[in-house]
């Protein structure tokens, strides 16, 4: 801590004002947590989050480590269901369905919500079966000229097709960083979700494919919902419409990006984001 | 982080006590020229015309540390807001500066001729001008609204001053021609004091947008992205 920070205020003082709708709320709701907790075991990572996040707009959730955010996006396509011990109380929903519901098929949920990781993961497979794969697997490959169709759609998508379309049967371990991080974009892409989450997509990445996929966020919002965890306040500047910032598994502020980086409400949200702590 | 932070929190310091200094200047300059005309010292006037340099310098210096403190530390929030506001600040007291001199030449010219009249709105004018502008940036270094509402209350009074001077002088240009060119230096010297009242009016407005994000200019109190 720096000794010209300012003394942080206490969590309390925060949680009685949180803010479920960002100031201009403007595009239908997409996803809605009510009153949400999650426990790894016994410890409670998330408290309480409510909020809306709209449809096609980028959304990024910030904060320190640990405090929620990339929690709070696995909870969106139940990726955290996979970790033994966890637990989810209070509302979460999507298009007005509660995704927790018995009897929701978490495989069609997750065609529905895709997701891109921190880091870039594709299969040791050839640049084209890496993105077939999903189809293959998703019962959606129809014939061999529909699968190539998708393939070049989704890596058109990804900002990658004239890059690789003269090798695309060469194996995708041998792309750079920046480049297999947007095919597993497009992979994500091509089974057609609704929304994008995103976990810290770029931080791995060099500047200039750092700016490649943030252009590339910018041109998916027109067609998906995307939401994004960083850790970089300027991409969240950058890229995002609204933002979240969250700390200690709680939802301080959410509200339009230019009004949280100009003039923000709350004070720990001022002191996070001028970097007084965090 | 917390290098960095201490860093441009350092930097930040420096840019506000820089700016402070130029307030200094450019208000001891102000002063130096009502006073030399009041006291028809034209020693005092020659100091103002002569020795504007030092602001000038300020000025350049200042939007430099503004300019680098942007593009090297990406500020945002209340900091943002505070170099905004330093950006305008300097222009504003830049301002101020030649408006010192444009008063010290009126002078000069003024003091060629016999006195029109014993001056005495003109220099409460003087003492308004610098009072505003002396508040404006303590507004500034404390962060504080209240004080720069002060300000911008104070400005009605300097304005009420200047056209009373006009109408005066009006009578006085009327009944004898010969006070005509005196006269309307007299009303120019009213009209640079109240314009210095304007800019730190702006500086004020300026304080106000820093510490509550809140645009008053134009007598319109909204949000700056409403």
């Amino acid at each position: 801590m720096s000794s010209t920070a300012r003394t942080i205020p206490s969590l309390a003082s925060v949680a009685s004002r949180q803010q479920a709708e960002p100031s201009d709320p403007v595009a239908p709701t997409k996803i809605e947590a009510e009153s949400l907790d999650f426990f790894y075991g016994t410890t409670r990572a998330l408290e309480g989050i409510t909020l809306r996040i709209r449809t096609n707009v980028v959304t990024a959730f910030i904060g320190p480590s640990g405090c929620g955010k990339s929690t709070f996006l696995r909870t969106m396509n139940r990726m955290n269901d996979i970790i033994p011990g966890t637990r989810v109380t209070g509302g979460l929903r999507i298009d007005g369905h509660d995704i927790y519901a018995p009897g929701v098929d978490v495989v069609a949920l997750r065609r529905r919500i895709g997701m891109v990781f921190q880091k870039s993961n594709p299969f040791p497979k050839s640049i084209f079966e890496n993105i077939a794969y999903g189809l293959h697997v998703n019962g959606m490959a129809g014939s061999k000229a529909d699968v190539a169709a998708r393939v070049e759609e989704s890596l058109r998508q990804a900002a990658l097709w004239d890059e690789v379309k003269d090798r695309l049967q060469t194996s995708a371990l041998a792309l750079s960083g920046g480049q297999q991080q947007r095919l597993c974009i497009a992979r994500a892409l091509a089974i057609r979700p609704e929304v994008l989450l995103m976990d810290e997509p770029a931080s791995a990445l060099d500047p200039i494919a750092t700016q490649r996929i943030e252009e590339l966020i910018y041109d998916l919002k027109k067609t998906y919902t995307i939401v994004i965890v960083t850790h970089s306040m300027q991409q969240a500047a950058r890229v995002s419409d609204y933002t979240a910032f969250f700390w200690l598994g709680r939802l301080v502020e959410y509200d339009r990006t230019d009004q949280i980086f100009t003039a923000p409400t709350e004070k720990l949200t001022e002191d996070y984001v001028t970097g007084r702590f965090g | 982080m917390e290098r960095v932070v201490r860093h441009f929190q350092e930097e930040l310091e420096a840019l506000q006590g820089r700016l402070l200094e130029m307030g200094g200047l450019a208000e001891e300059r102000v002063r130096l020229a009502v006073q030399g005309l009041v006291e028809r010292d034209t020693g005092l006037l020659d100091g103002v015309l002569q020795h504007d340099e030092p602001i000038n310098e300020l000025h350049i210096e200042i939007d430099n540390r503004c300019f680098k403190l942007l593009a090297l530390h990406q500020p945002v929030a209340t900091d943002l807001r505070a170099i905004v506001a330093a950006v305008k600040i300097n222009t504003d007291l830049e301002r101020v500066g030649d408006l010192a001199v444009n008063i010290a030449e009126a002078a000069k010219r003024y003091l060629v001729h016999p006195p029109v009249k014993q001056l005495i709105d003109i220099p409460r004018m003087g003492d308004i001008a610098q009072s505003m502008l002396r508040d404006s940036l303590d507004s500034f270094v404390r962060r504080d609204i209240g004080l720069a509402h002060q300000v911008l209350n104070e400005d009605d009074e300097l304005d009420g001053l200047k056209t009373q001077i006009f109408r005066e002088l009006l009578t006085f240009m009327l009944q004898a021609p010969a006070t005509v060119e005196p006269a309307l230096d007299l009303i120019l010297v009213s009209r640079h004091l109240e314009r210095i009242g304007d800019h730190a009016t702006n500086i004020a407005e300026d304080v106000i947008f820093m510490v509550s994000a809140l645009d008053v200019r134009h007598h319109a109190p909204t949000h700056p992205q409403a």
